[in-house]
């Protein structure tokens, strides 16, 4: 049993992190009873598992996650939605619309048209079919108005924050709507343009240093200074 | 001037061993990996590497265009090695040509075994390989940026791939052949392993070797891949050490401030 890194360390694919008991989590595999890094990332140990948080790659989705994706195609019953992963999203008919109906009279477009922006949950993901969404739940549904950001998936962690702290600051102290989607897809709505713009800084400040410890604290300054600035104008 | 002397001098290395750039034996060209330099691309990187200029971008896992080639149950590994037209003295036809073609299948082979393709089924890894400079080695430079970019673009990799080059000029096994000593050589043999387990990847040879004259030269590549490996991590670890120290910086701003607050 033997660690070969530091806390927080960053490591790069094929280095050497632990040999004996450990399992082997996200970001590693396993190789003669050694467990090695798979990508680029910070090496973590929790309890007898090794993970690497990933700092770059594609959303991969996941049975559970909330996404938020645009509509791209619409059939007579499904429409196949981007979700900024190499897999599209399938929303079925019968996923969306509460009441049965019957796909010869009414055209679906009446619910989602082309290049809707839409808030889903994943509810299956298997590697062998595309990953099914569905909008009937709290909160899910279109999305009007407001801005897109795009981040890198890896970072969303990050932008939510321990139970939500870092999101839920930002969401107090501009007054804003965020929605974020695990898929790096982030939607802001608020009473002016400069408060979306304050968010949009936030989130771009967050995904840069994204690594680093105290972010929390630093952007509520950020966003505090330049609230400021707004006043004195 | 020198390009002059460099064509009609007689021996491309002296009786201190030492060959025509002043290189020892067994002695790398200088290099130097830059990483993330692209904004479009997943991943990539640009190696300088003696003249040779190298520049690596990778996009994917991605949805999969044209949809037929899906594989069902792996992501399909795509490679294009290309030199632009002033890459060389005189012009390269913009035209795909027989070599480009060629090398670009061995350095997708080169690469595919490094890659856990099979957590990304019904996708593409795409890697574009574009010689901006070359002199000599640009196989193996192409490999070590394509794996560098690869890592940058978080695809998940078993091993980084290095590849260099060994050959036999003047009777002299010699480390990391240039482009005259490619063309006037008695043999030129390419090398790409994973550095880890140092598993071959790659390996083509022009020319003749003996067979203990080869042992000694996969030994002499072995041992330039082994540093150039070191030289990828660091590129790698770079990318976020700067990042870190920037917020330091930062943090110092910070402080500052309060104190003068006080």
């Amino acid at each position: 049993m033997s660690l070969y890194f530091e806390r927080r360390q960053v490591v790069v694919p094929g280095d050497l992190l632990a040999e004996g008991n450990y399992r082997n989590g996200n970001g590693t595999f396993k190789e003669l009873g050694k467990i090695f890094a798979s990508v680029i990332g910070l090496a973590v140990v929790k309890g007898n598992v090794i993970h690497v948080v990933p700092l770059e790659g594609v959303y991969i989705p996941k049975a559970g996650d909330e996404v938020i994706g645009k509509i791209v195609d619409v059939s007579l019953t499904t429409w196949q939605v981007d979700i900024k992963s190499p897999y599209f999203g399938v929303l079925h008919a019968s996923n969306a619309v509460d009441l049965p109906f019957n796909p010869l009279r009414t055209n679906i477009r009446r619910y989602f048209d082309l290049g809707d922006t839409i808030f889903a949950e994943v509810i299956s993901f298997d590697r062998t079919r595309d990953p099914v969404l569905t909008t009937k739940g709290k909160g899910l549904g279109k999305l009007r108005g407001g801005k897109l950001v795009e981040v890198f998936p890896t970072k969303i962690p990050r932008l939510i924050g321990r139970k939500g702290s870092m999101i839920s600051m930002i969401k107090r102290e501009t007054g804003c709507k965020v929605v974020v989607g695990q898929n790096g897809m982030i939607w802001i709505s608020g009473r002016t343009s400069e408060d979306e713009e304050l968010v949009v800084s936030a989130i771009r400040k967050i995904e840069r240093e994204a690594h680093t410890s105290g972010l929390t604290d630093r952007i509520r300054e950020l966003i505090k200074e330049s609230g400021r600035k707004n006043d004195e104008n | 001037m020198t390009r002059i002397n460099q064509n009609s001098y007689e021996r491309l290395i002296d009786e201190n061993e030492i060959r025509i750039d002043g290189r020892k034996l067994d002695e790398l060209r200088p290099i130097n990996i830059e990483v993330g330099i692209l904004t479009n691309a997943y991943g990539s990187a640009l190696l300088h590497h003696g003249k040779n200029k190298i520049l690596a971008a990778v996009f994917g896992p991605r949805e999969l265009h044209p949809r037929h080639l899906a594989l069902p149950d792996r992501a399909l590994v795509r490679c294009e090695y290309r030199m632009t037209t002033f890459s060389v003295e005189e012009r390269k036809s913009p035209a795909p040509s027989r070599r480009e073609i060629e090398l670009s299948k061995v350095i997708r082979e080169s690469l595919e075994p490094a890659i856990f393709t099979h957590l990304y089924p019904r996708t593409s890894v795409d890697v574009f390989i574009e010689v901006l400079q070359a002199d000599g080695g640009t196989r193996c430079d192409g490999i070590t940026a394509a794996s560098t970019a690869l890592a940058d673009a978080g695809v998940p990799l078993r091993d980084l791939v290095v590849a260099c080059a060994v050959g036999k000029v003047e009777g002299h096994i010699l480390l990391d052949l240039d482009d005259i000593e490619d063309k006037k050589g008695e043999a030129d043999m390419p090398i790409a392993i994973l550095p880890r387990n140092k598993e071959v990847t790659l390996l083509q040879m022009d020319g003749q070797l003996s067979r203990e004259e080869f042992q000694r030269a996969l030994d002499l590549a072995i041992k330039g891949c082994e540093q150039i490996h070191e030289m990828q991590k660091e590129a790698l670890r770079k990318k976020y050490s700067e990042i870190q120290e920037e917020v330091l910086e930062e943090l110092n701003e910070f402080s500052e401030k309060e104190e003068n607050q006080d």
